[in-house]
């Protein structure tokens, strides 16, 4: 009597704990529906990209072309100088400048996880207060450009973007949540200077909270153009691909014209151009290094995030 | 105190500012970086209430020093009605998007947490994130492959079925739509993931509780789980509220590709503040519409954590 009860009251609850089977079909179809939405673009643009120049002019972009080619990658590489060097250039400023910003951001969210620093209060202000507060784009430009002389060099690309309170923050807080305070009492008692503790002894401990910042910043530097826009004039050897592909949206021939080719080569090649596929496969170029290293770093960016918003 | 405790109160002393200094030296990098790129430009701001001309000698201090005030002349910009526009949209689009973007993540995050199968709910999740982490040239692109005048999908069918084909570039009537779509598309995905994990930390007991009190799911739903992510839900709105007079430049600018007949759709204070300066070279008045932007955005923030600190003190921000 009392078992069948309790059966009864345990069946009910079960069932009171989960959505009925129409409730999840329901769910299944919004969020599947607005998953897939969230891929085809990319999907369709791989597509497009793939696609013959006489399909395109027939029938213009569709899921299911009239016929292939892998014309427009074959000129990525006829028409490569500009492009490749735009290419390296994005692999070179991401590396580059995720290096140093984490390094930095490691070095100063440190002392500001340290109770015992005397200027912590200070410190955690300077990087707070420019979250909420800043001299607005153009002065910034400006001083950048004619103070500290970042105009058409790799620096320009690379200083604006080297900190960020956000990071600070999640870095913080990934010290907070990790390192043990008599840890470093122990080590310091032992000995062990101020450099050697932070590098031997708590850099290990938290690798997890480096990778999400170093891919947080790497993900900025990769996906950055604004940077370019603003501070590059001239020197077009230095530009990301981002930039490049925003320019040639602009003006159709930027490439040709860039190529390093002169003259009648250059006036051929810009007809010949299968402009609007190779755009597509520059987008193709852009996307596949994220979309392969999506799945694996994922978790941290997901982790980093769920810090930085709670905290921030 | 004797002689010996003395020296060895000043040796402690010293070993404290030899361990600030040390621990100085670390923040010493980002502090620099934070002096010259954010705070230096602060200073900049004169250039909002002055006539910037070259003088001599032409260095950039001596310009600033010695060009005239004059006084809110560079604000008269917000008498023009291009600037209405500008408002309108920015506050417009902010505001629905918060909405809208609130509601549907909240919506997509307690589906996900509902789901028996666990697979394809991480599935959703990790295909819902990945816009995320695209630049908006990138989207740019995949918007025209949609709506290219000559071969974008939607124009090429309206040419094969014969219907007048819409100039998506040159005609306002779609993108208050396009524009809330991507950036939808893009962000939905974060900000559920951001509920997706505070639910995921919500106590199963509450749940239990409330079910054996005989709420329905949906009860709990509201009950439970909507009480529990308020704290993320505020916190969030804060963030959002505070970044009310500032716009997505890329979304604005690339994904209408900078067009100029779409202005009065897309125009948001940050594509206005690049115009001004890019087109006119006009630095008092772009200065004074940044400054404006700083301004305004300070108080949002402060005024919308103050009102959450009265409500709800441990969600606000600071």
């Amino acid at each position: 009597m009392q078992t069948s009860a309790r059966k009864k009251i345990k069946g009910t609850t079960a069932s009171l704990n989960r959505f009925g089977p129409g409730a999840q079909a329901l769910f299944h179809v919004l969020l599947g529906l607005f998953a897939l939405l969230c891929i085809i673009p990319f999907v369709f643009v791989i597509i497009i990209s793939f696609t013959s120049e006489e399909s395109i002019r027939q029938i213009g972009y569709s899921f299911h072309p009239l016929s292939w080619s892998t014309q427009a990658y074959t000129y990525t590489f006829q028409l490569g100088d500009q492009l490749w060097r735009s290419y390296a250039n994005s692999f070179l400023i991401t590396i580059i400048g995720t290096v140093l910003s984490v390094l930095m951001c490691f070095l100063y969210a440190y002392p500001l996880f340290r109770k015992d620093y005397g200027y912590r209060n200070f410190f955690n202000f300077l990087s707070f207060f420019t979250m909420i507060f800043g001299g607005g784009l153009v002065p910034t430009f400006v001083i950048c450009k004619s103070v500290l002389g970042l105009s058409d060099n790799y620096a320009a690309l690379i200083v604006p973007m080297l900190f960020s309170p956000f990071n600070i923050i999640i870095m913080r807080t990934f010290f907070q949540t990790s390192v043990p305070t008599e840890l470093i009492e122990a080590a310091t008692i032992d000995g062990s200077g101020e450099y050697g503790t932070l590098f031997r002894i708590v850099f290990p401990i938290v690798t997890p909270g480096i990778a999400t910042v170093a891919l947080l910043v790497a993900l900025g530097y990769w996906n950055e153009w604004f940077l370019s826009l603003l501070y590059i004039n001239k020197n077009m050897n230095i530009i990301p691909l981002q930039y490049l592909l925003m320019r040639m949206q602009r003006n159709a021939d930027f490439l040709a014209k860039n190529s390093g080719m002169i003259g009648a080569d250059a006036s051929r090649a810009a007809t010949q151009l299968p402009s609007q596929t190779l755009k597509m496969a520059l987008v193709v170029f852009i996307v596949v290094p994220i979309a392969c290293a999506y799945p694996f770093f994922q978790r941290y960016v997901v982790s980093g995030l769920t810090i930085g918003s709670v905290k921030g | 105190m004797s002689i010996g405790e003395k020296s060895r109160h000043g040796s402690m002393q010293g070993a404290r500012r030899k361990k600030n200094l040390v621990l100085t030296t670390m923040v010493l990098p980002g502090a620099i970086w934070l002096l010259l790129i954010r705070y230096l430009p602060m200073f900049g701001i004169v250039l909002a209430f002055k006539n910037y001309k070259a003088q001599r000698p032409n260095t950039f201090w001596n310009n600033i020093i010695k060009s005239e005030w004059v006084g809110l002349k560079n604000f008269q910009f917000l008498k023009s009605p291009d600037t209405a526009i500008m408002i309108r949209n920015t506050l417009g689009y902010n505001i629905l998007w918060i909405a809208l973007g609130l509601v549907i993540a909240v919506a997509f995050a307690v589906m996900m947490s509902e789901l028996s199968n666990r697979f394809l709910a991480k599935t959703y999740q990790t295909l819902m994130f990945f816009p995320y982490f695209l630049s908006w040239v990138v989207a740019s692109y995949f918007v025209l492959a949609f709506l290219d005048p000559t071969s974008g999908m939607i124009p090429a069918l309206q040419k094969r079925a014969g219907i007048p084909v819409t100039n998506f570039y040159h005609d306002t009537t779609w993108w208050p739509l396009i524009l809330t779509i991507c950036n939808l598309w893009k962000n939905i995905g974060y900000s559920s993931v951001l509920y997706l994990a505070a639910i995921t930390g919500i106590d199963t007991t509450q749940y239990e509780a409330a079910a054996v009190d005989g709420a329905t799911k949906w009860q709990q739903i509201w009950h439970v789980t909507l009480p529990n992510i308020r704290t993320m839900i505020v916190i969030l709105l804060i963030m959002n509220v505070g970044k009310i007079f500032n716009a997505d430049f890329g979304l604005f600018y690339n994904v209408p590709q900078n067009s100029g007949s779409l202005l009065p759709v897309t125009q948001v204070v940050d594509t206005y503040v690049y115009r001004a300066y890019a087109n006119t070279h006009n630095m008092g008045m772009s200065s004074a519409a940044g400054f404006l932007q700083s301004a305004v955005g300070l108080v949002c923030i402060v005024g919308a954590n103050a009102i959450v600190r009265k409500v709800d003190p441990e969600s606000s921000l600071f």
